[in-house]
């Protein structure tokens, strides 16, 4: 038993660091070969494994469905476009994060009261409401319809992303370890119950969401740099608030590796598609959806799981390791 | 000495008073029964003690500091906690991650998470759940559900436990061995209110009861003055 | 004054296309508590079908009523049998239903949308239809609007009877107050269900119809209606016709104010309204 239980932590660190390693390595490859896509495909993976994550790290545990995703990853990629010139890159990616932390704390506050479907269209109409005003403001007063980006060479923007992604993990994995972790779970099991056991659901609950609008913010505002322009369309486009839902429940919720696996599946699905079959790709997409949805309601974690049960014929997965001791 | 005080306690629900004006004192170390009809406004107060709601008028001291207003995390973390009627443990945690909360968050001190996890060991040894520690809450009988929230209730270090039909839906042997552990608590020095529709526990163990009807208190004694008291024994009877 | 009336016309004009556009909606999520967010999609498809069958083959576009109406309701039907009932299935809760129901109606939009834009394109169309004016007095009054109005009002009406007065119309609603009831009593609840979201798709047929008479399309805007009649459902109250109809009216009233004063914020004013709307007083103006 000890045995197993000691190699089995070591496995998900390892394959991690080895990862880590193979994607620093990545550029100096890519650069080699001359390819320029592989490290475009790397980044949109990394955006969306960074936004999936982030969503989970609130609604995962809550069960509050957030669809205001693409409001906060949109608060960066604008901050990139008001203060890109005027800030230093890492000051301007911070302010990207800090913005959608204020703008989290502001709409989490107004909506403690809400729960459910409820919950999900309000998070759902402040992406809309921000890209209404902000739209209208650019064209009848700043008298433009979006904003030229400072462009940054798409290795720094990879570098910077996969820098955000691993201090996301990090985060991920110390508030789940921590008694806060436990804590946001059992406010998505019964958040009544939670309260009148000494559990500010409030702060909590507000804090969480705003430190996973944190990282989508940072997201945001380093990925313009990859752009040339950005208008309130290209940034508040709600397809940033559905894909990481999705993805999220596709790989499964149940701890940081699901949304991860989720995430780069769906993501490489989804340029293949686009470049493949552009005129059919939200047609499979949805469908796929919709078949995650009904048929793997614990996503691509909890099939590979009720494999791995079957394939063990019933027997316990421990018989291996009794012989062993 | 009085541990709770409440006075002109009032709550509407659309135009309906559900508590209307109750004046209510707990003596510290008692065991205080409230019993009444249903929809008398028994949980509707204890909802207001615990601060799910707020009351529209009136006033609640716990220990001498006014707690109405105060939100429920705060009055737990103040010493007063309380159970539900239909069992709300989190279902697809285990029995020590549902108690260790409780520890964590629901008293007066912060503690670590080892003195946390020592305190919850003990608390499921007292009341015999130590088997069950790492089971799913949600897959144990409704008795051993009850026990797991009260056990998560004494892991707050409560001064003042109000506990909402721990009874209803136990078997006799259950609600023996219930009544047994809602003793050995007040021995450990808290302070027990407790609504209860099995009568049988409630003339046992308590030391005072109060009849609530209609959002109003219209009986208070000892177990024997009040199963002889005739508006007590009109209003069950006339329901 | 007379600027004031028009506002007033604009508004009621408005609010009948709302109005249609949100009983659908209202039904589906008040009997069957699906929100059904893909429910602008079938009213675009309708609204293109409509166009198609104009511009090709020359069919007078009310009588696409007859045509995509139906089309919708067999749509909404096997929709419904097909997924929402596994799903229901294999649902654990209620409340986990709504909320993976919800993001299932997401998966319709993407597929039905690509549908179109791979049949339709992705430009701006329409057709003209009764493009002329007609008087009330001193006030100009496009007839294509007054007919859409008119005829969303007796929509309305005959589906509000349907409801209130027929036998299968009695049993959705026993089936939306208390399903186990209305079970016990013999109404057969997973028909029911279909049978009401597959009426949500008629009305969501119809208001594309009628759309499609006077307005622009795109077979991307279906998730614009799909908003508006979230927004008029919460406004008018979930699942009560009258209260749609009201609602519908009352956003469309609040529409053409907002663009007499500032056009380019009329999105924007919507939104805001219903975020307030949904703070301040989530059963709807008129629930309990």
């Amino acid at each position: 038993m000890k045995i197993k239980a000691n190699y089995k932590k070591y496995v998900i660190p390892v394959i991690a660091i080895l990862v880590l390693v193979l994607l620093i390595a990545l550029p100096y490859f890519a650069e080699r070969s001359d390819s320029r896509y592989t490290i475009v495909l790397f980044k949109t993976i990394l955006m969306f494994t960074i936004l999936t994550l982030s969503w989970a790290l609130f609604s995962g545990p809550t069960g509050y469905t957030s669809l205001a995703t693409a409001a906060f990853y949109g608060v960066g990629l604008y901050t990139a476009g008001v203060l890109g010139r005027v800030l230093p890159l890492p000051v301007m990616v911070l302010c990207g994060g800090l913005a959608s932390f204020l703008l989290a704390v502001i709409i989490g506050g107004i909506t403690l009261r809400l729960r459910g479907i409820y919950f999900a269209i309000f998070t759902l109409s402040s992406v809309e409401l921000i890209k209404h005003v902000l739209h209208w403001y650019e064209i009848t007063i700043a008298g433009g319809r979006g904003r030229p980006v400072v462009r940054v060479p798409d290795t720094t923007v990879f570098y910077v992303l996969l820098g955000i992604l691993v201090l996301l993990i990090i985060t991920s994995y110390l508030l789940k370890r921590s008694k806060y972790g436990l804590a946001l779970s059992s406010i998505g099991s019964c958040e009544e119950a939670a309260a009148h056991i000494g559990v500010n659901v409030v702060t909590l609950k507000v804090f969480t969401f705003a430190l996973s609008s944190f990282f989508m913010g940072l997201a945001g505002a380093i990925m313009a740099t990859g752009m040339v322009y950005i208008d309130c369309f290209i940034a508040f486009d709600l397809n940033y608030s559905f894909f990481p839902t999705l993805m999220a429940i596709f790989g499964g919720m149940g701890n940081i590796v699901g949304p991860i696996i989720g995430a780069v599946v769906f993501t490489y699905l989804r340029e293949i598609l686009i470049t493949e079959f552009p005129y059919v790709y939200m047609f499979i997409f949805g469908t796929v959806m919709i078949l995650t949805i009904i048929y793997l309601p614990n996503g691509l974690i909890g099939l590979a799981e009720s494999i791995r049960r079957k394939l063990l014929g019933g027997k316990h997965a421990d018989t291996t390791c009794r012989r062993v001791n | 000495m009085q541990i709770l005080h409440v006075e002109g306690l009032t709550k509407y629900f659309g135009g309906l008073a559900a508590v209307a004006g109750v004046d209510l004192q707990v003596e510290k170390g008692e065991i205080l029964g409230l019993i009444g009809p249903n929809g008398a406004g028994k949980t509707t107060l204890f909802n207001l003690i615990s601060g799910t709601y707020a009351p529209n008028a009136g006033k609640i001291f716990f220990d001498g500091t006014k707690i109405s207003g105060m939100k429920p995390n705060a009055i737990c973390r103040k010493g007063l906690v309380r159970t539900f009627q239909s069992c709300r443990v989190f279902p697809e945690m285990t029995v020590f991650q549902n108690v260790l909360l409780g520890a964590l968050f629901g008293a007066p001190e912060t503690k670590t998470w080892h003195q946390a996890a020592a305190e919850t060991k003990e608390i499921l040894d007292f009341v015999g759940l130590s088997e069950f520690s790492d089971t799913r809450a949600g897959s144990l009988t409704l008795a051993n559900q009850k026990r797991v929230e009260l056990a998560r209730a004494l892991a707050t270090k409560p001064r003042l436990l109000l506990l909402d039909e721990m009874m209803a839906g136990l078997n006799p042997t259950e609600v023996g061995e219930a009544m047994e552990l809602v003793t050995q608590i007040r021995e450990k020095g808290i302070t027990i209110v407790m609504i209860e529709h099995v009568m049988k526990a409630i003339m046992n163990i308590c030391n005072r009861i109060i009849v609530l009807h209609r959002g109003q208190i219209i009986a208070e004694g000892t177990p024997a003055e009040v199963s002889t008291d005739k508006t007590v024994i009109e209003v069950y009877l006339g329901e | 004054m007379i600027s004031f009336i028009n506002i007033l016309l604009n508004g009621l004009l408005l609010g009948g296309i709302y109005a249609i556009t949100a009983v659908g909606l209202s039904l589906q999520y008040g009997v069957a508590r699906i929100l059904n967010i893909a429910h602008g999609e079938f009213i675009m498809f309708s609204a293109f079908i409509t166009w198609m069958l104009h511009t090709t083959l020359g069919i007078n576009p009310l009588l696409c009523l007859a045509v995509a109406g139906p089309l919708m309701f067999v749509l909404g039907y096997l929709i419904q049998k097909f997924l929402y009932k596994t799903l229901k299935d294999k649902t654990p809760s209620p409340a986990a239903f709504e909320g993976s129901s919800m993001l299932l109606a997401f998966g319709l939009l993407f597929v039905i949308q690509n549908i179109a834009v791979f049949i339709w394109g992705n430009n701006i169309e329409g057709y003209t239809f009764m493009a002329y004016s007609v008087y009330l007095g001193d006030i100009r009054l496009s007839a294509n609007r007054l007919v859409i109005l008119v005829l969303a009002v007796l929509i309305c009406a005959l589906f509000y009877l349907f409801l209130t007065r027929t036998r299968p119309g009695k049993a959705i609603r026993a089936a939306s107050q208390d399903p186990e009831a209305a079970g016990l009593m013999g109404v057969e609840i997973n028909r029911m269900l279909a049978l009401c979201f597959a009426l949500g798709a008629l009305m969501a047929g119809f208001a594309g119809v009628l759309i499609s008479l006077a307005y622009q399309l795109q077979t991307t805007m279906g998730m614009q209606y799909t908003i508006i009649a979230i927004i008029v459902v919460v406004l008018g109250g979930l699942g009560s016709i009258p209260g749609s109809l009201i609602g519908g009216f009352l956003l469309g009233i609040f529409g053409s104010i907002v663009s007499g004063i500032e056009p380019g914020l009329t999105m924007a004013a919507y939104y805001l309204l219903f975020m307030v709307l949904l703070l301040v007083k989530p059963s709807g103006i008129f629930g309990r």
